[in-house]
């Protein structure tokens, strides 16, 4: 890292999408769905905590339904202020209402190589390759598993890809990619040991974790027990929706809010039945399938107004959210790209969603691009500077240097512009260069940010992690493929 | 008389209407016109103007999917007054499907079951989180020409892989053809694990097994 995470606070712009009237709607109408059609829980463990809880089980469909006056007694059970710990204390995140952090999408199949541009299957090294050039960049705050490390056996893949970036950045790591149980518990034993033990990770979560729902209304088993231990652990846990607009939640948004809104919160509730006031978050990456092919939009109206309302919702619920934004559905780094990532992420910094997850990945979080990660962050450095917005007071209003400029002069010798000027906001991949400049090589954003990528990939060499700890890590995977792991 | 019924039967179709279809269908019986008319000058030509209406860009998937729904609840009236006659419509083909194990994903897996049924496949729909040994066994009881392996996960998708060399050593993998589908799913996957065929949605699964039966 070098300098300080470049995280959006104090935003002086702010959107109206849904009325206090319309959230309690969403509410009540989620309650209901959950108290009379139910939520799958696939997990007999899951099942048991829910039924000594109150919840109405049914054993053989794994349907739950969860009475309305519970789910308010546990969601008042949840943190609504924490922070994310990282290896440098210095780069520790607060999830207090008033930040919006960006980290990186998941979990790629594919990468654009950087120097051969070729399209290939992604490997462990490629997850530090990302985490090297996501640790450099101030706009990154935290890390998601980038990529999937497929040269890495599949039981013990979601580890390998942890070493790969705790060897390599010291940023905070949210991971999405541990769905088995017996995995979450090789996790927190590692993040235990760089914490220096489970006690010091209750006090300082290294890792936070990212589950999937699976729409309409269920849940994945492994997710649910992954997610149990993780909480047990002290470890922030968050459960995100992709309910898609006519496949998997109903075409109309507010109908898909609902959805959605249920499998989060019955998840949550879950994990503060088991743990009452462990840290969870909200999670969501809704969107609209395009109906023409049943294809995953990653783009569009409808995954905008998505980003901004579910930030209104989990501020109802008074706990952070961790939204997908940028995540485009272009092929290319291209106007698609650019469109789709700087809309979807305006409109989720808009309502102040605590984490914004998305940069780097192409195609609906399928392909891997360095030029895009470096393009995102560019988009996150405008929005940094918009939503600072216009700061009114005697010094900027200006007045004494109108006065002394006059009708027609220029300001560009006044002592006031040479002050200020180096808060007005410089583009490093905006061309804006006169047009024979432009004209000598006809290059632009996608040349200088893959430029930029291979220079900071051969570059910057962040302190790698302690031997010993490496050593460690290596050791509880190690453990893990020989079927041999066992916490203490 | 019968015209009229036929073209209301298409129409019912192309409206989205499911449960006209299948008044109509059982109208046009109780009127004696043979079943195989009623297939052939009714439901077909319907079924084909919804086909040929997507293909445009008119209809959307729902269109399709609710005129599948309309067709499966007429050949259910249908089919018992063939089988008393010992007819049966041709089938392009028999597919098994389903969603490898550990892996519960499930409206992409039923939405290729859905379009193969729609074109005329036989498909026998095995489920999510499908035991490999469950694809081989139905792929022996029903002769089976294609079966279609479905995964989400990328830790899931190497269990179609495993899948296909389980139909090798059960003596299978030469009189079935293996496609595979799911989001981290990609053509150079496909053709490393030796599958004979991946498609990105569910209109070129139908139209990448109709290749691979004429093939």
């Amino acid at each position: 890292m070098t300098g300080q995470i470049k995280s959006i606070t104090n935003p002086k712009i702010s959107l109206n999408i849904l009325t206090p009237g319309e959230v309690e709607r969403i509410h009540t109408a989620t309650l209901e769905v959950i108290e009379s059609i139910g939520v799958r829980f696939p997990s007999t463990k899951a099942l048991d905590i829910l039924e000594a809880h109150g919840a109405q089980v049914d054993r053989s469909s794994m349907i739950a339904r969860i009475p309305g006056a519970i789910m308010e007694k546990y969601l008042k059970l949840m943190p609504s202020v924490y922070s994310l710990a990282a290896l440098d204390p210095a780069l520790d995140l607060s999830l207090d209402g008033n930040h919006s952090h960006l980290g990186t999408d998941g979990c790629g199949v594919e990468i654009l190589d950087v120097f051969s541009g070729e399209k290939r299957r992604t490997t462990k090294g490629d997850v530090a390759d990302i985490a090297r050039v996501a640790d450099y960049l101030d706009s990154i705050a935290f890390h998601w598993v980038p990529i999937s490390a497929q040269d890495c056996p599949p039981e013990s893949r979601s580890l390998h890809e942890l070493a790969a970036i705790w060897g390599t950045s010291k940023k905070h790591v949210q991971t999405e990619s541990i769905v088995t149980e017996s995995e979450m518990r090789a996790a927190v034993e590692m993040a235990a040991v760089l914490a220096g033990g489970s006690d010091a990770l209750r006090q300082r979560p290294l890792l936070s974790i990212m589950q999937c729902t699976l729409s309409p209304l269920c849940h994945d088993g492994g997710s649910l027990e992954a997610g149990l231990l993780a909480a047990q652990a002290g470890l922030p846990v968050g459960y995100m929706t992709m309910a898609s607009c006519g496949s998997t939640g109903p075409i109309t948004l507010a109908g898909n809010l609902v959805v959605g809104n249920a499998e989060v919160l019955s998840a949550l509730v879950l994990m503060q039945m088991a743990h009452p006031g462990c840290p969870v978050y909200y999670a969501a990456a809704q969107t609209a399938t395009d109906l023409r092919s049943g294809a995953y939009t990653g783009g569009g109206p409808e995954d905008y107004l998505f980003g901004a309302a579910t930030n209104v919702l989990s501020d109802f619920y008074n706990i952070p959210l961790s939204m997908g934004a940028f995540a485009t559905g272009a092929k290319e780094p291209d106007w698609q790209a650019a469109l789709d990532n700087s809309l979807s992420s305006f409109m989720a910094v808009s309502t102040l969603s605590d984490m914004l997850l998305g940069a780097g990945l192409l195609h609906g979080s399928r392909i891997f691009s360095y030029e895009m990660l470096l393009m995102d962050s560019e988009i996150w450095s405008i929005l940094h500077a918009t939503f600072q917005g216009i700061v009114v007071n005697d010094e900027t209003l200006a007045l004494d240097v109108i006065r002394s400029v006059g009708p027609g002069g220029n300001f560009l010798g006044q002592r006031h512009t040479r002050q200020y000027m180096r808060q007005r906001w410089l583009p490093t991949l905006i061309d804006r260069r006169p047009y024979d400049q432009w004209l000598v090589k006809q290059d632009g954003a996608r040349q200088w940010a893959l430029e930029r990528a291979r220079q900071i990939l051969t570059d910057y060499h962040p302190q790698p992690l302690d031997r010993q700890l490496v050593h460690e890590l290596d050791s509880i995977i190690t453990q893990v493929e020989a079927g041999k792991f066992v916490t203490v | 008389m019968s015209n009229d019924l036929y073209t209301q039967l298409a129409s019912s179709l192309l409206d989205g209407d499911p449960d006209a279809t299948e008044a109509l269908t059982r109208q046009a019986l109780e009127a004696g016109i043979e079943p195989m008319a009623i297939i052939k000058e009714g439901l077909m030509p319907g079924m084909n103007s919804v086909g040929d209406k997507f293909s445009c860009g008119e209809y959307f998937l729902p269109d399709l999917i609710i005129a599948a729904d309309g067709m499966k609840k007429a050949m259910d009236l249908l089919e018992p007054e063939l089988r008393s006659r010992r007819q049966r419509v041709e089938s392009p083909g028999t597919v098994v499907l389903g969603t490898v194990k550990g892996d519960i994903h499930e409206i992409g897996k039923s939405l290729v079951a859905t379009m193969l049924s729609a074109n005329g496949f036989k498909v026998y729909d095995l489920g999510v989180n499908v035991p490999n040994e469950d694809f081989i066994l139905k792929v022996k009881e029903t002769g089976a020409n294609i079966v279609g392996l479905s995964a989400l996960l990328t830790t899931t998708m190497t269990v179609q892989k495993e899948i296909i060399s389980e139909l090798e050593k059960a003596g299978l993998r030469d009189r079935v053809k293996v496609i595979v589908g799911g989001a981290p799913v990609t053509r150079g996957w496909a053709k490393e694990i030796g599958a004979d065929g991946y498609a990105e949605d569910a209109i070129g699964a139908v139209q990448l097994a109709r290749q691979l039966v004429s093939g």
